[in-house]
Formats: structure tokens, sequence, C-alpha cells
């Protein structure tokens, strides 16, 4: 066993918890706490495939600024425990089967599609350079680059707008 | 040449009129109606008369066809507004515009005091366009467009007092049973483009005359469409089995019953059986079926019509006996004795009518020839007319019907296609004529009155109520004169004018019959005595029965009841239809069209649509409840779906 | 070395688990971090594939991912608090105005 299959176990181990541990909370905050680990274990996890940058932003942005944000707001409106009422009987009898189902059915496809390929990935994960991304990102998508950062900007203001005080 | 290049314009004068009429006469006086109507009529009778100058000036060999616009084309399928003038339709027209002009002038006087004045006239005008569309056309769609259009105005006509139940009624079932008739027609039709590949009568006939004669047994396609026209005439023209409109439909005024079920409508299928001559004479099978049903029907009718009491009814079983003879005649291949006859009979029938719608007049409404006598005093000039028509349909010598009836019934005997049978069904339907018609005129004109004299006072009709039975009478006895037989010595104009309009049968006849060989003067001349005697003997039976010994009518009546009663109920046919056909009818409409398909299955589909709209409405809306947690299921399940859906498909 | 389709199979665990937790909590901002963590399933599973196939495209479209979750949560807790404030709970089953 590589240590490179270790590491994944270990982060994948982690992020199952994390995920479980946001379904099963019943604060919120423990919630938005499982869901940091979850963040932090993908970090880890993109480290080893290679993508530095994206583990970096994935930190910074993800972790750092929206679960923060997340935390702010449950804060802000004092959410308490939750309420266990019953579920809607189509959660029940439909959404459960058909989730299961789910999971199971791309678990077989992926398992079929990809499993004669473990043989592929043998080699060493190339490391995706810094200045390839951006220069991936300023040249061909460009476009897409400045559209997000129009969205951004509407994302501001509409949350401003959003949040305000009724005018009295 | 004007008329002959312009023969719209007779057609297009009724229908000035009926447009006229319809359209402003509601509340015009009855002046302006006349000046409307009438005069369009009178003015279609001059230009006929222009034209026939025109015709005879020309002398055409072959039918002078002239062809406005084309009014539907379908692949191979062609229809021509076409207007044709050969002598057959001279004679028709001559025909439909007179008595038609004469009709149009006596309704000014007898519907001088009825509602709906305008109403009577424009439909009086558009039967006038249709018949002579009818008369004038130049192929069979036109001719059926024609046919159809006069059942239409017959109809109105009929229950022109829709008021009264019978009338309506009577109007209905005039137009249901022509109908039936009319069926076999279209098919007629069809079958007839389906053999030749055209509706108009140049082709079909060109066609037709190179067609083998079919044989007496054998039913070939000439047979099949021959007898599917003669069954719109049968129709149309009021024969066995067809016929029960026709007395019901003198619920309509008496001008007409005169025009339309005496002189013209009626005549329309012995028009048609004779145009269509080309193909009857290579049908021997047809032909014999058209005499068969026109003896018959000239025999049985007029024994219905010597039990009935209502004068208009006794006259409207005569029309359908002497359309009988005229069928007889055209079925024996005399096309020109049925047509001569056609035309005589319009003269004196159409007479006969106006002359009883006179006496009815005169009584103030009374129909009942039991409720009349001894009017022939107080109403001369109205007597003097008819008795001149009753001579002239019980073929008294020299006066018209005596030479038209004499013809058939002689061609019947001794013609190419002669069938004695058929001609002793004939003979006693003349005795019999001669002696209901005289019925008629003994028990309304002579004896006692039979009325309260103090009511009712018979007053003598007006003058432009007498003047056209006048003329009318005066063709009565005149009118038989154009064709005076060869061996009276004199020239017979009618058959020698016809004669290029039947030509080709004629030929045909005397190729079909090398045998025959024209018979003796002699034979001629004893043939007119039998038919002057039987006549004579019928006149007798009814001076006998009526004046002699008027207490004989009763004891007749009881001493051989059920036979009285028979002809009485008209041998109670409309009671066997009512129950063969009507009934079962009837209640086929009401308990399966109705009940069952109309309320069950229409209604059940329509509203089942509804009903099924609104249940899956019902059903679907809860999809969109408002709770937030099932639209998050519903998309959770609709993203599953897709997935589902590509996963396979790239499978 | 580790084989991709064990990435991709623990991105599809981790995208159910979201799916199951959007279903079946009632927090509205529970809800909405069910939504993150799907997200971020998905850009595991685009890492994984740009790194397999040697792509930089994929990365690419995880730093768009990225982005527009900043901007979704922002504008989403900003609608968050709104109805906080209208209907004075955070359970997703008041939200229910349109109710039949």
């Amino acid at each position: 066993m590589s240590i490179a299959m270790a590491l994944f176990i270990v982060c994948g181990a982690l992020t199952i918890f994390g995920a479980v541990g946001l379904i099963l909370a019943k604060e919120p905050v423990h919630s938005a706490l499982s869901l940091i680990l979850v963040m932090v274990a993908l970090a880890v996890l993109y480290l080893l495939l290679g993508a530095e940058f994206i583990a970096a932003i994935q930190i910074l942005v993800y972790a750092g600024a929206i679960m923060v944000l997340f935390v702010f707001v449950i804060m802000l409106l004092n959410a308490g425990e939750e309420v266990r009422t019953n579920l809607s009987r189509l959660a029940r009898w439909v959404g459960l089967p058909l989730g299961v189902f789910f999971l199971a059915e791309m678990g077989y496809l992926l398992f079929h599609e990809y499993a004669g390929r473990a043989a592929g990935a043998a080699n060493a994960p190339v490391v995706a350079s810094t200045t390839d991304l951006s220069m991936k990102l300023f040249t061909e998508f460009v476009l897409p680059f400045e559209l997000t950062s129009i969205l951004i900007l509407i994302a501001v203001l509409g949350a401003m707008v959003l949040a305000r005080k009724e005018p009295q | 040449m004007f008329i002959l290049n312009h023969l719209w314009i007779i057609l297009a004068l009724p229908l000035a009129g009926f447009a006229i009429s319809l359209l402003a006469g509601r509340h015009w006086p009855h002046k302006y109606v006349n000046f409307s109507s009438v005069t369009a009529v009178v003015l279609a009778f001059l230009a006929f008369c222009e034209l026939a100058r025109e015709f005879v000036h020309l002398a055409p060999q072959q039918p002078w066809i002239q062809s406005y616009f084309t009014w539907m084309t379908a692949g191979n399928f062609r229809v021509d507004f076409a207007l044709q003038v050969d002598q057959l339709t001279m004679v028709m027209l001559g025909v439909v515009t007179l008595v038609g002009m004469l009709i149009h002038i006596y309704s000014t006087g007898y519907m001088a005091h009825e509602e709906g004045y305008y109403r009577f006239f424009a439909e009086m005008n558009l039967f006038m366009f249709f018949m002579l569309t009818l008369v004038m056309a130049a192929n069979l769609v036109l001719m059926f467009v024609g046919w159809e259009g006069v059942g239409l105005c017959s109809y109105l006509l009929i229950s022109f007092f829709f008021q009264k139940k019978s009338a309506a009624d009577a109007g209905k079932k005039a137009f249901i049973t022509t109908r039936i008739g009319d069926f076999g027609f279209t098919l007629g039709i069809l079958l007839a483009f389906w053999t030749f590949h055209a509706v108009d009568f140049k082709t079909i006939f060109a066609q037709a005359a190179n067609m083998p004669v079919e044989g007496m047994h054998s039913w070939g396609v000439l047979t099949s469409i021959c007898l599917l026209l003669f069954a719109g005439a049968v129709g149309k023209s009021a024969q066995l089995p067809l016929y029960v409109w026709l007395p019901d439909a003198m619920e309509g005024p008496t001008p007409v019953s005169a025009l339309i079920h005496a002189a013209t409508m009626v005549t329309a299928g012995v028009y048609m059986v004779s145009r269509m001559h080309v193909l009857f004479s290579r049908a021997p099978a047809a032909m014999l079926a058209v005499a068969i049903v026109g003896a018959i029907t000239a025999f049985y009718s007029a024994t219905i019509g010597l039990a009935q009491t209502d004068i208009k009814k006794v006259l409207a079983y005569s029309t359908v006996s002497q359309l009988g003879y005229m069928f007889l005649g055209c079925g024996v291949g005399a096309y020109a004795a049925g047509i001569f006859h056609l035309m005589t009979h319009a003269f004196f029938k159409g007479l006969l009518f106006l002359a009883a719608g006179s006496v009815i007049h005169a009584m103030g409404g009374e129909q009942d020839m039991r409720n009349m006598g001894g009017l022939w005093k107080k109403i001369p000039w109205t007597y003097a007319t008819m008795l001149i028509a009753t001579l002239a349909i019980s073929g008294a010598p020299l006066f018209a019907g005596f030479f038209s009836k004499d013809e058939i019934l002689f061609e019947a005997y001794a013609g190419p296609n002669a069938n004695h049978v058929l001609y002793g069904f004939g003979i006693a339907g003349a005795l019999l004529t001669a002696c209901y018609m005289f019925r008629l005129i003994f028990l309304t004109f002579h004896g006692k009155p039979r009325y309260d004299e103090h009511h009712v006072h018979a007053h003598e009709s007006p003058k432009t109520m007498l003047v056209p039975l006048v003329i009318l009478a005066i063709l009565s006895i005149f009118g038989g004169w154009v064709a005076l037989p060869p061996y009276w010595g004199g020239v017979n104009y009618f058959d020698s004018f016809l004669g290029p309009a039947f030509q080709t049968s004629s030929e045909l006849a005397a190729k079909l019959n090398p045998s025959w060989v024209e018979p003796a003067h002699s034979l001629e001349l004893q043939m007119t005595g039998i038919a002057v005697a039987v006549a004579l003997i019928g006149f007798l039976i009814a001076w006998y029965v009526y004046i002699l010994k008027p207490e004989l009518p009763k004891k007749i009546a009881q001493g051989f009841r059920p036979i009285h009663q028979l002809l009485l109920q008209k041998y109670y046919v409309d009671e066997l239809y009512e129950a063969v056909i009507v009934g079962p009818c009837v209640w086929l409409s009401r308990n399966v069209l109705w009940k069952i398909i109309d309320v069950g299955l229409i209604d059940g589909t329509v509203n089942g649509l509804a009903f099924l709209s609104r249940g899956v409405g019902g059903g679907l809306r809860h999809i969109q409840g408002g709770n937030t947690r099932s639209y998050a299921a519903w998309v959770v399940a609709g993203a599953v779906a897709v997935t589902i859906f590509f996963v396979w498909m790239v499978r | 070395m580790v084989p991709i389709s064990y990435y991709v199979i623990l991105s599809a665990v981790l995208f159910g688990l979201g799916v199951v937790g959007f279903v079946f909590k009632r927090n509205i901002i529970t809800i909405f971090m069910a939504i993150e963590l799907m997200l971020n399933a998905v850009n595991l599973a685009f890492v994984a594939f740009g790194t397999e196939f040697n792509q930089l495209d994929g990365l690419v479209f995880v730093f768009f991912v990225i982005v527009v979750a900043a901007a979704e949560v922002a504008v989403g807790l900003g609608i968050v608090i709104v109805v906080a404030r209208n209907r004075k709970s955070l359970n997703v089953e008041d939200v229910n105005l349109l109710k039949f």
C-alpha cells in the first residue's frame, strides 16, 4: 500500500464522516463544522491529485470564506435545534428508495466503466502548475472569467438589497 | 340570333324576379310585387317566342349548346354551366313559360287576400328559374341542379301555409319521398360518369351511339344507368311506388298545384327519360320497366280517383294517372307521343286545377264535392272551361287529349315495341278517366245544391282568374291540332318538328325490329274507334250513376263496402308506408341515433374528455402543493429520471 | 497509484449524501449546506478527470464552480435572512404560503 493510497483512504473516510455528520447533526452549527471538515479533507485529496492551485482555492474561498459566511448567518439568525417533524410522505416512500437506488446505480456503473483503468493510473500524477492554469484561464477562458466577475458584482448587489432593513 | 346567343336571359329573368320580390317585396303593395314577379315571367315567355322564331329560322340539326363558364373540374370530371336548345327543349320551354305565365297572372287574383303574397311570388319565380335550368341544361349535373331546385320550391310552396301542420307535413313528405328517387338519380349520374367519363349530353350520346344494344335479359351498364335515372323520375313524377306525396301536396295553394304538380315539375321525369332516349333505346329492359310502371300507375291511380271526395285530390290522382300514360308512351319508344301528351296535359290539367281553384274560390274555401252541386248556373265561365278540359282529358274527339292519348295507346298496341297487356291497362285506365272526370263535373256542377245557399254565395271569379282559364281552354281545344294523324289526312307537325331530336332512337327501333310493318290506316282507325267508344262508355256510366240515378252512389258504396273503403283509403298505402318504413325509421332515430349515439356516445365523449381533464388536473395539482420539501423531492426525482434515461440511452 | 475510479466513486457517494441531506433536512441553512456538499462532490469528480486525461480544462471548470458557488451562497443567504425575518422561523416547512 503506497502512501498515496493510505492518504486517500484516510481523507476519503474523513469526507464521508463529515458528510454523514452534516446529515445527522442536530444543531446547524455542528453541520457547518462537519462541512468544513469535508472541505479540508477534499483539499488534501486535490493535492493528492496534483491540483495544488485548486487545493489552495478550496481552503481559501470555500472553507475560509463561504463556510465562515454560513456560520455568521447561523449565529445571526440564532438557529436553534432542529425540530424533528415527520418526513413528508413523498420523501419517505419515494425519496429514500430513490436515493438508495441512485447511489447503487452510479456505483455499479462507475465500477464497470473504470475498473479496468486501474493500470492506467500507474503514471505519476502530473502536477498541474499554476502558470499553466492561469495561461489557460486568461486566454481560452477569458470571457467566462470576465462574466464571473460581473456575476460576483451582481451577487454583492443582490445580497445588499436583500438583507437591508425595511425602510420605515 | 340574339336570344340564341344569350340563352341565359331566359334564366335570369325569373331569378331577378325572385330576388327582387324576396328582398324588397315584404312591405310592397301587391301591384309592385306583380310588377317584378309577373312581368319577369311574361318577359321570359316573350323571350321564348323570340327564341322560337330564331330557332325555326336557324333550323339546326344538332342541339345548339352555349357554355358559359366551367363550374367545377376534378380530374376527368368536368361540369360546365352549359345550356342547350334543341327541338325537345323548345317544346318544354314553350309549355313551361306559357303555362307558367298564365298561372302567375291567375295567382294575382287567387292569392290576393293571402298573407305572404310576396313570398308566394318569390318562390314561384324561383321555381320557374329552376325548371328552366332543368329543361335547358346541357349536362346531367346541371339538370340535377334544376331537379333538386324544383323539389325545393315544391316543398316551399306546398308548405306555403306553414302554420297548418298538415301543410308542413305534406311539404316534408313531398321532399323526402322525391329524395328517395333522387338518390337513384345521383347513382345514375355517377354510373354514367364512370361509364362515359363525362356528364354532358353531347359526349354521352356520342359514345352511347357506338355501344351495342343490351339484351332483354342481360343486365348491362346502360340498363343500370337507365333504371337508376328512372328511379329519380319515379320519385319526381309520382309513379308507383313513390306517388304518395302528390295527393298530399294538394295542401298547397291551387296555383301551385296547377303549375308544379300538373304542368311542369312532375313532367320533369318524362322530360328526363325523353332526353336520355339514346340510352334508353339501347336498354330494352329499362324501357320495358318504364312502360310497365307507367301503365300500371295509370290504371291504379285512376281506380283511386274514382272514390275520392275532395276535388283537388281527384285531380291529383288524375295527374298521377296521366303521367303514367306519358311514361307508357316513352316506354314503348314513342317519345314524341309522350311529349305531346305532356304538352296537352299541361294545358288541360292546368286548366282543370285553375278552374277547381275558381270553384273553391267561389265556394269560399269548400273543397269537398259532396257539399257542392248545381253550380253551373252560378259560375258559367268556370263551368264551361272546366267542361272543355274534362272533354279533353277524357279523349273526346278533336279535343287536345284525344290526339295525344290516342297516339300513345296506338303505339302501345301496334308500335315497334308493342305490348298488348300494357295496352289493356291503358285502355282500362282511359275508361276510368272518363268516368271519374265526369263524376267530378256532375257532382260539382250539376244536380241540386247540397250546400247552404244562404251562407255560401257562389260568385264568379275576377277577370285575372278567368282570362287564363279561357286561354287554356282554347289551347285544350286546338292544342292537339298540331299533330293531326296522317290517316285523317292531316300533317303531324309535332312529330316532324321533334323528329331530329329523336332521330337516333327511331332509326334504332327500325333496325331492332325489322319484322315490324307500318300498320295499316284501317287499324289506326279501328283503334281510334275503340278509344272513343271506351271514353263514351265511361261518360255514360258517370251520367247514369250521378245524374239519372243520384241515389245509386250511396247504394254502391254500401253494397261494395270493402272495395269502396279500399279505394277511398287509397289502398291503405300511406298506412303501409307508415308502418313499414316511417315507423321503424322514427323508432331508430329516437332510440338508437338519439339516445344511444347522440346522448351516450357523442355527449359522453365530450363530457368524458372534460371529466378526464378535470380528473387529471385534480391529480396533477398535488405536485405543487406549496410544500417546499415535496418540491425538493420532485427535483431529485426528476434528476434521477433524466440520469437514468441518459445512462440507458448511452447503452 | 490510486485508481481514478475510487475518486469518482467517492464523488458519487458524497453527491448522494448531499442529495439525502437536501431532501431530508428541515433547516433552510442545513439544506443549503447539503447543496454545497453536492457542489464539492462534483468538483472532486472534475479534478479527478482533469488529472486523469491531463486536461487543464477540468481544473478551470472547478475554479469557476467555486466562484459561482461563492456568489450563490452570498445571494442565497441573503434570501434566507429575508425569509427568516418574514416567517419568523428557519423551518422550511413554514414557508408554505402557496399551500393549496
